[in-house]
């Protein structure tokens, strides 16, 4: 599974850190930032969790 | 649970039929909406799509591909018009009837409107188009209620060239949401740029030419914006059986009745972080309920309390509001961080003993993100605040 984050959809509420703190970051405007874009199977509850929970609808999990 | 019914075709009703696929539904999974769309998201519409930055395809919250692999009995443009939980049934505007094991109600909310005739509000797609086809440089704009949505809505008209009155009842805007000090930080923004916001004024009628104050006084426009306040879409439930007031009346699970929950904006449910019930109208909070709704419904022996700290945002003009917790009837706000003049601080809100909300502007994320730690385990104020307090204080009430 690879994630897709489409940034300049961004608007830096930082779920996604909180819900993948391995898989995101953000940059000092608050952008997120995709650390891997090929999580382990272990992160990639977390990534669900924030593709679904993102405001900006910015990430995506695609099959590969 | 064969058949699995979700009324609500937005952010929570989306999150929820997700979920429920995500967590081992493999029967009948029908997604009821009455707007003639794929659901798609409403923070940009006050915010792009207003501006003209995108285009209203850039709102779809999903790809038709991931749409189809949720296997979805889908009826759009049809809403839910009534509601047996004897029987097990949910009546649509079409004369169709779909029963369910099953139900998730997230039917969201609906804007308040004002005597008299015309003026836009700003919850559809539709609603937004329509108002951006008309605010081109020079238009006259009066926008009613300086809530997050008017004020967005008011920024953006600006950055158009519009001409922009903003007309609020309460002497602060957003002084009982935000606390004073922010409230005047608000002000202030549109101040500078020149548009008239009017604080204490109560419009009584929207007229063809304008909107009528209560003192009598005409204000001239050539739109106006209704902005003030929605009400949760509940009249299809009336007779059902399920408590309705300001909202589906739920427990800390988000459960209406039995095998029915009910998520986002028309979902006022107990919240334990907080000892409260609450109704949040927040774009996060939709997506977070909905899959908590159907999680519970799916494993009702696995429930776990929703107890989420809520989190919103808000652009207006170059500034970027963030703010975790419920704020709302806080007793103290505080500055921790940062420096309110510079539109650079971070805002701490107690509520009883603890710290219970946290506004942010133009901070870096880790400056916010300890505050809602704090807010997430109901950290006490003093032990939160510590000598941070120091500077500026301001009590309520």
């Amino acid at each position: 599974m690879k994630v897709e984050l489409e940034a300049d959809r961004c608007v830096a509420s930082g779920q996604c850190v909180l819900a993948a703190m391995d898989v995101f970051d953000q940059d000092d405007d608050g952008i997120a930032i995709l650390l891997d874009e090929q999580p382990a199977v272990e992160h990639l509850d977390g990534v669900r969790e924030a593709v679904a929970i993102c405001p900006a609808a910015a990430i995506r999990l695609v099959d590969q | 649970m064969r058949r699995v019914v979700v009324v609500g075709a937005s952010a929570a009703g989306l999150a929820a039929a997700e979920t429920l696929r995500r967590e081992g539904h493999d029967g009948t999974l029908t997604l009821v909406g009455d707007e003639p769309l794929a659901p798609y998201d409403r923070p940009p519409l006050s915010k792009h799509l207003l501006a003209g930055e995108w285009e209203p395809e850039r709102l779809t919250l999903r790809t038709p591909d991931d749409l189809a692999g949720l296997d979805l009995d889908l009826r759009l443009v049809v809403a839910a018009t009534g509601l047996r939980l004897t029987d097990g049934t949910v009546q649509l505007a079409d004369g169709s009837t779909v029963p369910y094991d099953g139900l998730i109600v997230a039917t969201g909310v609906r804007p308040r409107h004002l005597p008299g005739q015309g003026g836009h509000v700003l919850r559809t797609l539709d609603d937004a188009v329509r108002l951006r086809d008309r605010l081109t440089p020079g238009r006259r704009l009066v926008v009613v209620g300086a809530g997050f949505l008017g004020a967005e809505a008011a920024a953006v008209a600006w950055r158009l060239g519009c001409e922009v009155t903003l007309l609020e009842p309460a002497p602060v805007p957003l002084a009982h949401a935000v606390g004073t000090q922010v409230g005047e930080l608000l002000t202030r923004a549109h101040l500078e740029r020149g548009v008239d916001l009017r604080c204490g004024v109560t419009v009584t009628e929207v007229t063809e030419s304008g909107v009528r104050l209560a003192d009598g006084e005409l204000v001239d426009a050539d739109e106006v914006l209704i902005a003030v306040g929605s009400l949760p879409n509940t009249d299809w439930l009336d007779g059902s059986g399920l408590t309705v007031g300001d909202g589906v009346v739920c427990d800390e699970y988000c459960a209406a009745a039995r095998n029915v929950y009910a998520a986002g904006d028309v979902a006022r449910w107990y919240n334990p972080l907080f000892g409260r019930s609450m109704r949040i109208e927040h774009r996060t909070n939709a997506a977070e309920q909905g899959m908590a709704a159907a999680r519970h419904l799916l494993n009702p022996d696995g429930r776990k309390p929703f107890a989420p700290v809520p989190y919103f945002w808000s652009d207006q003009y170059d500034m970027k509001i963030q703010a975790y917790g419920f704020l709302r009837g806080h007793d103290e706000v505080a500055i921790v961080d940062g420096d309110l003049t510079e539109r650079r601080f971070v805002a701490a809100y107690r509520t009883g003993d603890r710290v219970t909300g946290a506004l942010a502007v133009g901070m870096p994320p880790r400056a916010i993100r300890q505050w809602r730690q704090a807010i997430a385990s109901g950290t006490n104020w003093l032990e939160a605040v510590g000598g941070q307090v120091a500077r500026a204080r301001e009590a309520v009430n």
